[in-house]
């Protein structure tokens, strides 16, 4: 039996230890430089030139969030759990009239939050300086863009937390969320190229297996939301705008939402377990 | 109020808890003794329903495995070296104190039982051992839990703070708490338990009270006496006449003596016109296997 009162309880404990955290704190300032940054260097004159500025400086966000929210969230998602088992923090909650869902869910919601309120910093500064510069021609798919970072965020949080779930040691776990990271974000891009270059992969092949990683389903569905096709990803986005039309985005979406929900449902059945499970001879 | 039935507890291809099976009344000190490894924090980590495990437990009627957070809330439970998150104790307290359901009210009276209150703005990561003992006995208390649940609580402690927290829990069980601790201290079992469970390589050795545990376990109190050195020939004859085994330790000698007869080897060296300058007395298992000098 859930108690939603013991995860608000956790998840506002989780929440303030975040944002007093020194590396949350550098990063959020780092993230909402750079994002500032990106977006002062739009210079508007003309509309033909304000579009195409306003898409340069969202294009540039969306790289920027690409890079930056898996490494945040797929980190601190590891370590946050990983630290308190290995520190000792976990065992003691655990002796208290608490249950392992409630724990596992409050910590996700409350490092969720944390970097909700990153994210909508950067954006927020962001979206400021593009409005001040009358440089925001849509506010709604400005908007929407902030939403699938959140839901990137979300979805490396959840791996993150997958990550913690088997690994009893800080370094491990962050270990795992860097190689993670680096899959994701470039190795796993490489693989693909090198891939396609060797197989000669057919076009819908080359599709399905770029859209498998959740950084690319970010990135089809924010440059759809800001430039409405995906010419510019080549024949892979070619392809997917003509077969799927206007259900591409509604699918991405779902895509996105599958690897929030899987992974941490894995962690939760695995956290779990674990009661019954024995690492090195001690049960944690 | 404890009721345990074949628990057993088995990690892979070991069996930490094998076929154990205790009941604990409403109102008792019950120490779980045994060396390392004989199982004692796997069966208190059992009791608070933090791992499974074969066989029934229940705790104040409820079911340790089917309901483990209900059978959680009626324990106050203290580790051996309680770790916290890096608040200072009055937002530590707070957060259990919310997450126990207990009104804010409460928090006070409690930090004032463990003698916390002047320390309340302190980090917990500034404390010393003892106050993050007191701590966490503060916590444990919170919820005025009718079993406490101690797992070696003095084991990182001081003399004089393992004192003072012995004390502290000796008042909570003569006040009416039940209470079970996990110890390989025989001056603690002694002054604390009313029961002891010997636990050994997993399994439930026998039960005593605790006065028989040294005769039981072929352990001894040692009473170190100490006597000038011009009479040390004198009291070592007057030892061995009497048929006393004794250690020689520099200026004091190391008797070992049984539970009800702690004094014979004052009055043998008092009978001997021998001056005792002081004596005091050692859990023996602390110099069992020890090198200790003979003269």
């Amino acid at each position: 039996m859930i108690d939603f009162r013991n995860i608000r309880i956790i998840a506002g404990k989780e929440l303030r230890d975040s944002l007093r955290n020194r590396w949350f704190i550098v990063f959020t300032i780092a993230f909402a430089g750079l994002a500032l940054a990106l977006s002062g260097l739009s210079q508007p004159s003309g509309t033909q030139l304000q579009l195409a500025s306003y898409n340069r400086t969202a294009a540039s966000l969306v790289n920027l969030v690409l890079l930056f929210i898996p490494l945040i969230s797929l980190t601190i998602g590891a370590t946050n759990l990983a630290g308190d088992r290995e520190v000792g923090t976990l065992t003691y909650l655990l002796a208290q009239p608490v249950n392992r869902v409630e724990v596992l869910l409050s910590k996700y919601i409350g490092v969720a939050g944390a970097l909700f309120t990153t994210l909508t910093f950067g954006f927020g500064l962001a979206g400021m300086v593009l409005a001040l510069q009358g440089n925001i021609q849509d506010a709604g798919g400005y908007l929407f863009t902030v939403i699938l970072a959140y839901l990137l965020a979300l979805a490396m949080l959840s791996l993150g937390f997958l990550i913690a779930t088997f690994s009893f040691r800080i370094a491990t776990a962050l270990g795992g969320a860097l190689f993670l990271w680096l899959f994701l974000v470039f190795i796993g891009d490489l693989g693909i190229m090198g891939t396609v270059i060797a197989t000669q992969m057919p076009v819908d092949a080359i599709f399905w297996v770029t859209v498998l990683n959740p950084l690319q389903m970010f990135k089809f569905s924010s440059i759809l939301t800001i430039q409405a096709n995906l010419d510019v990803l080549g024949p892979a986005g070619l392809y997917a705008t003509s077969q799927f039309g206007s259900s591409l985005l509604p699918l991405l979406l779902v895509g996105l939402l599958i690897w929030i929900v899987i992974p941490l449902g894995f962690a939760l059945f695995l956290f779990m377990r674990q009661e019954k499970l024995v690492y090195k001879g001690v049960a944690k | 109020m404890i009721v345990a039935n074949h628990l057993t507890k088995r990690y892979a291809k070991t069996t930490a808890l094998d076929d154990v099976t205790f009941t604990i009344e409403a109102g008792e000190s019950v120490a779980l003794w045994g060396e390392n490894g004989a199982g004692k924090t796997t069966a208190i980590r059992c009791l608070l329903g933090v791992q499974g495990f074969e066989g029934d437990l229940t705790v104040n009627g409820v079911s340790v495995r089917k309901a483990g957070k209900s059978a959680r809330a009626v324990i106050g439970y203290v580790p051996q070296e309680a770790k916290f998150y890096d608040l200072s104790i009055i937002e530590t307290v707070r957060f259990y104190a919310k997450l126990k359901r207990v009104a804010t009210t409460r928090i006070m009276p409690v930090l004032e039982q463990v003698q916390l209150t002047q320390h309340q703005y302190k980090r917990v990561s500034m404390l010393s051992g003892g106050m993050k003992q007191r701590l966490a006995l503060a916590i444990a208390l919170l919820a005025d839990p009718p079993i406490l649940i101690l797992d070696e609580p003095t084991a990182n402690l001081d003399v004089a703070a393992q004192r003072d927290f012995i004390r502290t829990i000796k008042i909570l069980n003569q006040a009416g708490k039940t209470v079970v601790f996990s110890s390989h201290r025989l001056d603690e079992v002694l002054v604390l338990a009313s029961r002891v469970l010997v636990l050994a390589g997993g399994k439930l050795s026998f039960e005593c009270l605790p006065h028989e545990l040294t005769d039981k376990l072929g352990l001894h109190r040692w009473l170190r006496i100490w006597v000038n050195p011009t009479h040390h020939q004198d009291m070592r004859q007057a030892l061995d006449e009497n048929g006393f085994r004794y250690q020689m330790n520099g200026h004091s000698v190391f008797v070992p003596v049984a539970g009800n007869e702690k004094g014979v080897p004052l009055w043998t060296l008092q009978q001997a016109n021998i001056p005792i300058e002081d004596f005091d007395f050692v859990s023996g298992e602390l110099l069992i296997g020890q090198d200790v000098n003979h003269d």
